[in-house]
């Protein structure tokens, strides 16, 4: 009997994928979406390999084609790391379970390929839950795989047992219990194909103990047993014409741009659906790089703190042709003021998601990247059918308003560095190529506005829920799966507090990310809403980096085994990063110690209607109804 | 407000109960009354959910409902072409005073005595949940003990069939 190889076992995976699928974006490979009930693919092993639950688990990450996972081991997973010690798979020895959670979503968000995470029972699976619920919100493809007490133990509160398919039941696109050794590969296989497919989502395994431990026969590849699981891929003409005609009829058209443009990878689509409409885009903090930036038709991102231009485009609009979005409170802003005039064609490959927030005139369910193709066909026929609408006086006002309010910042009156001067040089010297993972506060949406994004998927974040503490481990996940490639974390001092001991893993494992410490001394979004609306009541926001310098970020990097490097002043912005970028062969932390007073604008304050966007503090854009 | 009744057919698997009566409540639903068991076909469960809410919301946790991995079809059943019933059992207090007209009501209802006591009757019953209303209106003056009910099971009229087909799946 002949061992498989992964190699051939991971082809034949490959072959059962259908060849009508067209390829992606060149440099991103999207997960395969197939619509039709998975077939087993034809390669069919010979015999059946004796070898243990654990062998079988193992076998079956290399027969998916699994290259790296990112995990700590623990008692009940603990027959697991046996095999995977001789395996092919790259095992990525992570400090905190919930940094093995983030490196699998930013592998997965770089790669566009699942990302995998393992812990063990109890607490390794309940430091998972926040990445878990990360990757639901922002519906990345990820497998989560957990070890369980064992099955006579389940339900008697054992040493290290937690209920982890109950606590993951809402944030999970769907989680196993694994009962026997037997249907490990079909578990497997059905995980990976539910995270990379439809919407993409993150999928649990829970394996018991004395399942990993139970011999048992590995036989590749098995078949899916997913009835209830057929996402819709293809849209319906119908609708399809119908947006087509409303797309060349509409006088203030807005396209808005979500993530699920960049998880379909139709993001060439998209610029061609763009020209040819010479419609506005707007691109949600989920969906920056699908289209440039510096596009001429772009108007930047919506929402909250998006720009003059996409807030008001998308607000004065006839018609919004929402691609991929959904319509979520940060870009809406007071939901029933919302696009008051606009008629909306929404296209997503979620039903739940057309028509929960917003009522959809045109409902389109279905992949971006066919609805988009379909998109082009569809308008190009109306085109030659009849003169598009002269969108001329619609960019006139938009471009008008981009003059005007364009993004900026000013300098500190006290002459503290910027922290949006940082981030805009960090941009400008490394380029569009590198990709960026900002954390979740002020830094990130200075980082979602001055730095240019030109590409897809180099720009990571945790949009949906707001992860403090997402970006060195999600820049260790996205390092590992594009090593050629720079990634710059742009964290807060906030939340590298969080989890900056990956930073020892990146060290260790050779994984030189750099991390752009934009450090203000304070819980700097929350301070800044103190400023706003809490009277300058600073209460428990000021975390001392500043003050007292605990802790001293240059001393903490060379400790996790990082260069550590600062950086106080506007001239040695430049220099500073220029040195960091000439180091490629361990990780580099900057700490940048800027300003605590400095806001981000534009801003809609939570709860209030996207026509009372603050261009700035105590400013509000003049504009001009009459033009309407 | 109205009332609106949900055939979901499920994949007959440990924890799929959970999954939908969790996401009723999630989504902030209140689950009226809830009855599941097997169908014709063993690996197929059958859970009925009345549910009280407007349409619209019942539109998206419906389709959230479609979205689980577990779940094959979900039908409304339009209380018009549809059948519902609940069962009652339910403890009646009756001496030897009060035992005749306690069968009485019990024979005008189309009920049944399941079990005898000194002094009470257990009391069978199905209908839908306007009849069961109605005697338990009239059981009460003899004093009630104890009571339990089941959640309504619907089923629509006419030959038609929500579970046939060659692959159940989502609606």
């Amino acid at each position: 009997m002949t061992r498989p190889t992964p190699e051939t076992l991971a082809h034949s995976v490959r072959r059962a994928r259908p060849a009508t699928e067209p390829a992606g974006d060149a440099d991103h490979a999207p997960a395969p979406r197939t619509g039709a009930a998975p077939a087993a693919p034809a390669v069919r092993q010979p015999e059946a390999a004796p070898v243990s639950g654990a062998g079988s688990l193992v076998r079956s990450l290399e027969a998916l084609g699994v290259d790296v996972v990112f995990g700590i081991p623990g008692g009940a997973i603990l027959p697991a790391y046996d095999p995977l010690y001789d395996s092919t798979v790259r095992h990525i020895l992570v400090r905190h379970e919930q940094g093995a959670g983030h490196a699998a979503t930013g592998y997965a968000q770089a790669t566009g390929k699942v990302g995998v995470c393992i812990a063990t029972s109890g607490p390794g699976a309940t430091n998972l839950v926040t990445p878990i619920a990360d990757a639901y919100m922002d519906s990345v493809p990820m497998v989560a795989i957990t070890g369980q007490v064992a099955r006579p133990s389940i339900g008697t509160d054992a040493f290290q047992e937690a209920d982890i398919q109950g606590i993951t039941l809402p944030i999970t696109k769907h989680n196993f219990l694994v009962q026997t050794a037997e249907e490990i590969p079909q578990v497997l296989a059905e995980a990976f194909h539910l995270a990379s497919t439809g919407r993409p989502g993150p999928v649990l395994v829970d394996i018991p103990k004395d399942v990993l431990q139970a011999p048992t026969t590995f036989t590749w590849p098995p078949t899916l047993d997913l009835p209830g699981y057929r996402p819709t891929l293809h849209p319906h003409g119908k609708q399809i014409r119908e947006a087509a005609r409303l797309m060349t009829g509409a006088r203030r058209p807005v396209l808005y741009v979500g993530g699920g443009v960049l998880k379909a990878g139709a993001t060439e689509g998209l610029r061609r659906l763009a020209e040819l409409t010479g419609i506005p885009v707007v691109t949600t903090l989920m969906a920056l790089g699908a289209f440039p930036d510096s596009h001429r038709q772009h108007l930047g991102m919506p929402g909250m703190h998006g720009t003059v231009a996409a807030v008001y485009g998308l607000q004065k609009s006839d018609l919004i042709v929402a691609l991929g979005a959904r319509f979520d409170d940060r870009v809406t802003g007071k939901l029933d003021s919302f696009a008051p005039d606009a008629t909306v064609v929404h296209a997503d490959i979620d039903p739940a998601e057309i028509g929960k927030n917003r009522h959809a005139d045109v409902p389109i369910v279905g992949d971006a990247r066919h609805v988009i193709d379909e998109l082009i066909a569809a308008v190009t026929a109306e085109q030659a059918a009849r003169p598009a609408a002269d969108l001329a006086d619609w960019w006139n006002q938009l471009d008008d308003l981009r003059g005007r309010y364009p993004l900026g910042y000013e300098e500190p009156a006290d002459g503290t560095l910027s922290p949006q001067y940082v981030i805009k040089r960090l941009g400008e010297i490394a380029g569009p190529d590198t990709v960026y993972v900002a954390g979740v506060g002020q830094h990130q949406m200075w980082a979602s506005q001055f730095i240019s994004y030109e590409k897809p998927y180099t720009w990571l974040n945790s949009g949906g829920l707001g992860t403090m503490g997402y970006a060195v481990p999600a820049a260790m996940g996205a390092k590992v799966g594009k090593p050629d490639t720079t990634v710059w974390a742009v964290d807060g001092d906030g939340c590298f507090q969080m989890t900056n001991q990956e930073l020892a893993t990146c060290a260790l494992e050779g994984i030189p990310i750099k991390v752009a410490v934009i450090n203000n001394g304070n819980l700097g979004m929350v301070r800044q809403w103190q400023t706003l609306f809490y009277g300058e009541r600073y209460s428990n926001t000021e975390l001392g980096t500043h003050k007292h310098r605990i802790p001293d970020f240059v001393k903490l990097a060379e400790a996790l085994g990082c260069v550590g490097l600062r950086c106080e002043n506007a001239a040695d912005v430049d220099k500073t990063i220029e040195a960091a970028m000439a180091i490629t062969d361990a990780p580099v932390v900057i700490d940048f110690v800027v300003g605590k007073d400095a806001m981000v604008w534009p801003m809609v304050a939570a709860g209030t209607s996207n026509d009372e966007i603050m261009f700035a503090r105590g400013v509000r854009p003049a504009f001009d109804e009459d033009e309407l | 407000m109205t009332m609106h009744t949900l055939s979901v057919l499920v994949e007959n698997k440990p924890g799929v109960l959970a999954r939908v009566s969790g996401l009723f409540s999630r989504r902030g639903f209140n689950i009226d009354s809830l009855a599941v068991g097997e169908t014709e076909n063993p690996d197929v469960s059958r859970i009925t959910i009345v549910v009280n809410a407007e349409s619209s919301p019942l539109e998206q946790v419906t389709k959230q409902l479609n979205k689980l991995v577990n779940v094959l079809k979900i039908v409304e059943l339009d209380p018009q072409v549809s059948v519902a019933r609940e069962l009652l059992l339910v403890k009646v207090r009756a001496d030897r005073n009060a035992r005749g007209q306690v069968l009485e009501t019990v024979s005008l209802f189309r009920a049944r005595v399941v079990d005898v006591a000194p002094d009470t009757l257990t009391i069978e019953a199905t209908g839908t949940p306007d009849k069961l209303d109605a005697l338990l209106r009239d059981l009460e003056p003899f004093g009630i003990k104890e009571m339990v009910q089941s959640g309504t099971v619907a089923i629509g009229r006419g030959s038609r069939s929500i579970t046939a087909g060659p692959a159940l799946r989502a609606a």
